[in-house]
């Protein structure tokens, strides 16, 4: 009988130690998949407006970009950021930037800091904050850069790219493969996107 | 593969011109100390596809390309390897590193290893990961991965890892587990037990 309790507790440990292990490690295979259909959000910008996809009644899809001020990666990517919404903007794609991080955790990240950051920058994008962080795990971003290219048809906005700006995150221009651009570019030309999805390291969203 | 410049890939696709190139950069050196930056940075390139040490004060840093660090990944000696991505800007991932150290020094006995892979950018291994490394006085084996073609490597590392960092791979032989979030002591010991049993 004693040893059952034993084993009982040692259960119950286990599965603590489990429990808390899940919290921390983000859920693999949740959040949209290519061909998905991504939901509207409504987010405020740095403007102290809300935005939402709806807004954007000529838009031909989205760039929807997670990143944040704090995280080094992400840093790196601002220009190209800034350079991807000037160049598909206006031919019916433009950036929309939202910042998923826990500001509590991170407050480098929170709307002041935000503001500053897009002002230095010049953001010529809405960047937006993930309050509550609703958003990015219906997304399924699980980091700092994350894109997410989206386009707008009958059925709603689907998910048609999901992954990295490009192949270096060091220079742009020691870059090879520019993913996002091509992917864009195929949109536009009504062709098949070559690579849907592709990997690279960027910060944990701080939850 | 490397992206530093065309010089580089010059350099790895002729390896037999690495010794020549070697005693280039030392005649620039030599001869004239404002091209000293670029010549130590080629003789780096160069030794990084072998992963040779790359010296400075009293804390050496073996740098590789995935092709390199691959190895860590496959050997299959026994041995219980403990795998950890992180970088000195991953908050999660400098909270974690004790519980990796605490482990490698209890179990260092047991047959376990651990291995710190640092995704620092290069530019400050000497000025950031370096003095982190002393400061710290981590005894773990610390390597740093310098590849930036992440598309290319990622997935070889594991095909669920999305690219955030912490990550961990826990191995013996053919038997492998994958993390990607952070960690906390009993867990990771509870982990590691299990490849032990």
């Amino acid at each position: 009988m004693k040893k059952g309790v034993k084993i009982i507790s040692v259960a119950f440990i286990v599965l603590f130690i489990s429990a808390f292990t899940m919290y921390n490690t983000a859920p693999i295979g949740e959040g949209y998949k290519i061909g998905d259909i991504a939901e509207d959000f409504s987010l405020e910008n740095i403007d102290g407006n809300m935005v939402s996809l709806s807004d954007y009644k000529d838009a031909k899809g989205f760039i929807v970009t997670f990143t944040c001020n704090t995280c080094p990666y992400a840093v790196m990517y601002e220009d190209r950021i800034n350079d991807l919404n000037k160049k598909y903007a206006s031919k019916g794609f433009p950036v929309i930037a939202i910042m998923p991080n826990n500001t509590d955790v991170k407050p480098g990240d929170n709307m002041e800091a935000m503001k500053a950051r897009a002002k230095s920058k010049g953001f010529t994008f809405p960047y937006l904050l993930d309050k509550g962080q609703k958003v990015y795990p219906k997304f399924g971003a699980t980091k700092t850069p994350h894109i997410f290219l989206l386009q707008k048809t009958a059925k709603g906005h689907v998910v048609k790219y999901i992954g990295a700006i490009d192949d270096n995150y060091k220079s742009a221009s020691a870059v090879k493969t520019k993913y996002v651009e091509n992917a864009v570019d195929a949109l536009l030309e009504g062709k098949e996107i070559k690579k849907t999805e592709t990997k690279a390291i960027g910060c944990s969203i701080k939850v | 593969m490397l992206n530093y410049n065309i010089n580089s890939e010059v350099l790895i696709k002729f390896k037999a011109m690495k010794l020549k190139l070697l005693i280039v950069a030392i005649l620039i050196i030599t001869s004239c100390k404002h091209a000293h930056k670029t010549a130590t940075k080629s003789i780096d390139i160069a030794s990084k596809e072998a992963g040779k040490t790359i010296s400075s004060k009293d804390i050496k840093l073996e740098v590789y390309d995935y092709n390199g660090f691959k190895k860590f990944l496959n050997k299959k000696d026994g041995k219980v390897y403990i795998i950890n991505f992180w970088a000195t800007w991953c908050v999660p991932c400098v909270k974690e590193l004790p519980y990796f150290e605490k482990i490698n020094e209890q179990y260092s006995n047991k047959n376990v290893e651990v291995v710190l892979v640092s995704l620092d950018f290069p530019h400050l291994y000497e000025s950031k990961l370096k003095p982190f490394i002393k400061k710290k006085n981590l005894k773990s084996k610390v390597i740093a991965l310098d590849d930036a073609d992440m598309n290319s490597w990622i997935p070889k590392v594991n095909k669920d890892w999305s690219g955030a960092i912490p990550a961990t791979i826990i191995y013996k032989n053919d038997d492998s587990k994958f993390f990607e979030g952070s960690f906390t002591y009993e867990a990771l010991e509870t982990e590691v037990k299990h490849f032990l049993n």
